[in-house]
């Protein structure tokens, strides 16, 4: 395992003009990026529909490099999405995934067989033809410039250690700094998209 | 004949609403209301198809393809629907999405008892979101169609179009 703030960091040498959606590493990424209006941290908008909103943006804007770093327990909830994501088979879209093998924001509960399921054996079967699973940072570190570098769909999924949070929802430190409104205008305007 | 065809709703008639209307994409899980307007659109090179295995999916594809400037069209049976209430509810009501979401209307009967409970919590599931819907059943109900959509446009929220008939295949 590793620590998501450090595959960040990495990440973000080789980011390049990405749209970056973030998922359950925006409290790490925020920190890191140096683009910030090409991220779109949207938070939860209803949990298990990051993969396929990475997939709708990139189909929409198919010159515009999109990579989602997703989670396992998103992925767990719709994983009839990683099928329509091999049919349709966006060449720009970039499918990491934090696997901590837990639900952090609910306390750490294990997520269902938590410690024994490939990912990427799952998004392979689904129909990605570029996966990749890693669990020390070398490994990533020492691949994630071909894995950006050649036509996606690609997923990656990564052992990473879990932030668990025990106090109460209302007590938490809110890490976003733009409203969604505010997110969703910022990076329409970046990609020259008028709504 | 011709009596008995304007009392269906033929797949051309909702193809041409859409196309009317500017959609690109289709996010679509068939059911036996969209069956045949499917063999239209897989044919048509305008219009991309998105096929998805659940229908909450559809809503998150939806949100990512309008965000990118994008306009697509849902098309769903109301079952699907009421698996998707909290998907409806953070990608697309949640992020001021304008959508149809064209919805097979399962059980629907305007005569008599309903005895599908699809269609009996069909129009409370949309009143418990506060989702416009219109019913449409036939060719001369299309224009609500054109209705859902600028709705959709102007309130930058959902809008449904209740499907109320099978289609009959192509005329």
């Amino acid at each position: 395992m590793f620590q998501t703030a450090d595959m960040l960091n990495i990440f973000q040498k080789y980011r390049g003009d990405a749209v970056v959606i973030p998922g359950r590493g925006g409290r790490h990424w925020i920190d890191i990026s140096t683009n910030e209006k090409k991220d779109i941290p949207l938070g939860d908008p209803a949990m298990g529909g990051h993969a396929s909103f990475g997939m709708g943006l990139a189909l929409a804007q198919p010159d515009q490099k999109v990579v989602l770093f997703d989670s396992e327990g998103d992925v767990l909830m719709n994983l009839g999405a990683l099928v329509t994501i091999a049919e349709k088979a966006p060449e720009n879209f970039y499918h990491f995934m934090l696997d901590n093998e837990c639900y952090a924001t609910t306390g750490g509960q294990p997520v269902p067989n938590a410690q024994n399921v490939a990912y990427d054996v799952i998004a392979k079967g689904a129909g990605y033809t570029r996966t990749y699973a890693f669990d020390n940072l070398e490994d990533f570190s020492n691949n994630i410039e071909e894995i950006l570098s050649q036509p996606g769909p690609v997923f990656v999924a990564m052992k990473v250690f879990p932030h668990i949070e025990n106090e109460p929802i209302g007590a938490r430190r809110r890490w976003q700094t733009r409203t969604r409104d505010q997110v969703i205008e910022d990076v329409q305007q970046q990609m020259g998209v008028s709504n | 004949m011709a009596q008995v065809e304007s009392a269906n709703l033929n797949p051309e008639t909702v193809l041409a609403e859409m196309k009317k209307n500017g959609v690109t994409h289709v996010v679509w899980l068939p059911d036996s209301e969209t069956n045949w307007l499917y063999m239209l659109m897989k044919n048509d090179p305008e219009l991309d198809l998105i096929p998805v295995s659940r229908e909450g999916q559809a809503f998150s594809v939806a949100a990512g393809l309008s965000v990118g400037g994008k306009n697509p069209v849902i098309l769903i049976q109301n079952t699907g629907m009421m698996e998707s209430g909290d998907s409806l509810r953070g990608w697309c009501l949640g992020m001021n999405i304008p959508v149809v979401m064209m919805v097979g209307y399962r059980g629907y009967t305007r005569h008599g008892v309903n005895s599908d409970t699809a269609a009996t919590y069909t129009e409370r599931f949309l009143n418990a979101f506060g989702i416009q819907y219109y019913l449409v059943e036939n060719d001369s109900d299309a224009e609500r169609i054109s209705v859902a959509f600028e709705e959709a446009q102007q309130t930058k929220r959902p809008v449904a179009i209740l499907v109320g008939d099978e289609y009959h295949g192509f005329h």
